[in-house]
């Protein structure tokens, strides 16, 4: 290693002083390589931040009209119709609060609550869901337009508690045989 | 019979564990050889009881006693006896119990195989495994325990609990519920449990390095110990990674491998510190640096699989894959932040008492040392992108009160610039020397891969590619792939004058296990990132709906549908197929069926959407069946989505995992001894 001597860098590496400012130079270079990460990580967060709001939320402040947000609410069965010829899936979804302990059950009241706000949702260009159905929860990542309709660009959806918490139902049945 | 006996087997499991915890500091502690043994044969004992209570549940579940709730939940009469096999692991509570009988397993065969070599670790390593896994069978005796049964009281109502409450009768279901349709499928059989044994087998490493924090023995003893240890977690976390992507592929329907999806991301996590710990640690062995950063990389991979764990089911992110909502979640976060609060609290104490310090220093940024610390700082500024991605969501709720999501276009802009820079020491860190490099060395040696680069580019763009930002990606990952090729050609052929090729080739890899395994690493690495460049920027789609014998053209491909039929499969689902001819040209290249499955019989989450794809190296047609009308048989809907160079993906993790094991393999001793001796001498050889 002792060979190198048409190295880009300085000659004579043996002096204390020497010593200190190539560790200045190390630590001003990885200075800089975070400024750099922590600028993409910024920057990208900026530019790509959604808003996780509520259907509430979302109906209640006219600022919002026209911006990404992310919305989440409980899948009405009945109103989900879709045109297969275009991709056009239509819905409604109603409020859920933003915290939940049973999220089964908290979808169960809102599509049973009358007095629950809605939003009615348009996702376009995309194949039916799996798991679009009723108390399903909805994510949507989408614009509320000034028709008071939801444009969705991704739609992502859970059907979560019910499957996993639910008794069977079938065991008195079992049992009287 | 067999619930009971999963009941006490991991309940007595339980004790042990905690016992082995005790009795192996206690002995440390008081240098006493008896308890240190005791300890030893207790944490080996749990092994036979998990795998126990393993074979309880598998067995209950192939012969499907529903009356234990989780085989209730997990199976059914007409399951495969495939997906009943498997069903293990097809929820919460077994998966936990699964994951832990892994976690039993990798520490038995960690005390058995290191106990001579490794003596001084040891009765920490039993304390610091049999600790996550005293805390694991927590969660498995007390608050998910798969073995709970169904109950039923004379009015009727149903109940769960672990044994015969007072006045109800066993409730026996007539048939179970059956798993989850969307688990139905061969990936089930390997990803889950692959992905546990990257997962779990990350504790090791850990345990090793916290022992060695614990007892004072900081030399490279816990290095060699940890090596292979995280080899081979870091193997079935990659195999993990990728058969995950291929099910997805497969079964999710949108024509894509990878969503950033915070479930996804909490597998990539410790696969980012562990890749980065796999280089750095080399750094420690050859040039005695790098000792804080190595454990904090290990104990930060610990906390991320701990994490992981955590977050996927305790239902605070959401994601296709989230277990419901569970009693889990708190103690889980309370082991977390003891496990943190002690690996730091170790490590810091060590640091400060200079027990950490660096035997080097940096000596030239042309170096092998810091093209390496720069590879580490890009994994971990790539781990810290994505977990503030994952997290946002709780992050900005707790501290500004509105919940921010990042979706995939932030992980997109963000990680792709820091993975192309890592391609670019990929081209660059093998063609360095330790201690420093000579800048017209350094140029020598790439001039060949460079032109190489640039004759790939110039086809590029001849055969009329005019995407600069793929062209770019092409390019250095092109380089790194040349490299990696030519230090391979360079190698065998310095042996090939004395053997025949294939000879050299064998015995070079045969004696640089190491060095050759991680060049097919990074060669399935470039073969991936080829895939993904291509399938990403390049992928195109279209959906039309089509009336029988209609037809829809999409790139070389057009595609015929002939007819819609109906099936019902044994297990009940009715199957909805489409039968499409696919030519090329005038060529017809496939008949495929792309099918939606009902299941008849589940409720939520009860279709499921099968796509047909014809493959080729070059491109992927992937057909999705997406509508139909029920009457007319007229018209069906398709989603078509034509994926160029996807396949590269897959054939990229099998070289990777090619490699791994390349690099795994244990040496001979004979090797081992005399490349250590050599230790020295070899980088020298490099210059």
């Amino acid at each position: 290693m002792a060979q190198t001597t048409t190295s880009w860098e300085k000659t004579g590496s043996t002096t204390p002083t020497v010593q200190t400012g190539r560790n200045g130079r190390f630590l001003i270079g990885g200075v800089l390589i975070l400024v750099a990460i922590a600028f993409l990580i910024g920057y990208g967060t900026l530019n790509n931040a959604q808003y996780f709001i509520t259907v509430d939320e979302l109906l209640t402040r006219p600022e919002l009209v026209g911006k990404t947000v992310r919305v989440s609410g409980a899948v009405i069965g009945d109103t989900i119709s879709y045109e297969a010829s275009t991709l056009t899936i239509r819905f409604t979804i109603v409020h859920i609060p933003a915290q939940t302990d049973n999220l089964a059950l908290t979808l169960h009241q809102a599509v049973n609550d009358p007095a629950a706000s809605r939003l009615k949702v348009v996702v376009e260009n995309e194949p039916m869901p799996d798991l679009l159905q009723n108390e399903a929860q909805a994510i949507l990542t989408g614009r509320l337009g000034e028709d008071g309709i939801f444009y969705a660009d991704e739609l992502l959806l859970k059907c979560p508690t019910r499957y996993e918490e639910a008794l069977p139902e079938q065991v008195q049945e079992a049992s009287a045989n | 019979m067999l619930a009971e006996l999963g009941i006490i087997t991991t309940a007595v499991a339980l004790l042990l564990a905690w016992y082995a915890v005790l009795a192996s500091v206690w002995g440390a502690q008081s240098g006493s050889e008896r308890w240190v043994y005791s300890a030893r044969n207790a944490a080996l004992l749990t092994w036979p009881l998990l795998t126990a209570a393993c074979a309880a549940m598998i067995i209950s579940q192939v012969n499907g006693d529903f009356h234990i709730e989780y085989v209730w939940a997990t199976t059914e009469r007409s399951s495969d006896i495939f997906f009943k096999l498997t069903a293990l692991w097809g929820g919460q509570a077994g998966s936990l119990l699964f994951w832990s009988w892994v976690l039993s397993t990798f520490s038995a065969a960690a005390l058995l195989w290191n106990w001579r070599s490794e003596r001084r670790l040891m009765p920490y390593v039993i304390a610091f495994t049999m600790g996550t896994l005293g805390f694991f069978l927590i969660l498995n005796v007390i608050i998910e325990n798969p073995f709970t049964r169904l109950w039923q009281y004379p009015n009727g109502q149903v109940e769960t609990a672990l044994f015969q409450p007072a006045g109800a009768m066993p409730a026996i279901p007539r048939d179970g519920r059956g798993l989850n349709p969307l688990l139905r499928h061969p990936g089930m059989v390997f990803h889950p449990p692959t992905l546990y044994l990257g997962y779990v087998g990350m504790v090791i490493p850990w345990a090793f390095a916290m022992a060695a924090l614990a007892s004072g023995e900081l030399s490279t003893h816990w290095i060699r110990a940890t090596r292979r240890w995280i080899l081979v977690a870091w193997l079935f976390l990659s195999l993990g990674l990728i058969l995950g992507g291929r099910w997805a592929y497969d079964v999710l329907g949108w024509g894509g491998y990878w969503g950033w999806d915070p479930v996804e991301n909490a597998a990539l996590l410790p696969w980012l510190t562990g890749t980065a710990f796999l280089h750095s640690v080399m750094i420690q062995e050859k040039r005695g640096m790098l000792k804080v950063w190595n454990m904090a990389l290990i104990i930060l991979t610990y906390l991320l699989v701990i994490l992981g764990t955590f977050s996927t089911r305790s239902g605070i992110v959401s994601s296709v894959h989230s277990f419901a909502q569970s009693p889990i979640g708190p103690p889980m976060f309370a082991f977390l932040a003891i496990s943190a609060l002690l690996s730091i609290g170790l490590w810091l104490y060590r640091w400060q008492r200079g027990e950490l310090a660096a035997e080097h220093h940096l000596e030239s940024w042309l170096s092998r040392e810091s093209l390496f610390i720069l590879n580490n700082l890009l994994f971990v500024a790539i781990t810290v992108a994505v977990f503030w991605g994952s997290y946002a969501p709780i992050f900005t709720e707790l501290f500004i009160g509105e919940k921010i999501t990042l979706g995939p276009p932030y992980f997109n802009s963000v990680t792709a610039p820091l993975f192309a820079a890592l391609y670019v020491l990929m081209g660059i860190a093998p063609l360095s020397a330790w201690g420093r490099t000579s800048s017209k060395r350094l140029g020598r040696a790439m001039l060949i891969p460079l032109l190489l680069t640039a004759a790939l580019v110039i086809l590029l763009v001849v055969f009329g590619m005019r995407n600069w930002m793929a062209i770019l990606g092409y390019a250095l990952v092109g380089f790194a792939g040349f490299v990696t090729l030519y230090e391979i050609w360079r190698g065998v052929k310095a042996r090939a004058q004395r053997e025949s090729w294939l000879m050299a080739a064998w015995k070079l890899f045969g004696r640089n296990r190491r060095r050759y395994g991680g060049y097919v690493i990074h060669l399935g690495v470039v073969v991936i990132g080829l895939g993904v460049i291509g399938s990403t920027v390049f992928q195109q789609e279209t959906q039309r709906t089509l009336a029988e014998g209609e037809a829809l053209t999409l790139g070389r491909y057009t595609m015929v549908y002939d007819r819609l039929t109906r099936a019902v499969a044994a297990d009940g689902r009715v199957m909805t197929i489409a039968e499409v001819e696919v030519y090329d040209g005038n060529r017809l290249v496939a008949t495929l069926r792309p099918r939606q499955d009902f299941f008849p019989n589940t409720e939520g989450m009860n279709t499921m959407t099968i796509a047909g794809s014809y493959s080729t190296l070059e491109s992927d047609f992937y057909v999705l069946l997406v509508a139909w009308e029920e009457i007319s048989q007229a018209g069906a809907t398709f989603k078509v989505y034509l994926n160029p160079l996807v396949n590269l993906v897959w054939w990229g993790g099998i070289i990777l995992i090619v490699g791994i094991m390349v690099a795994a393999w244990p040496e001979p001793d004979r090797l081992r001894a005399a490349r250590e001796m050599s230790a020295a001498g070899a980088t020298s050889l490099r210059v």
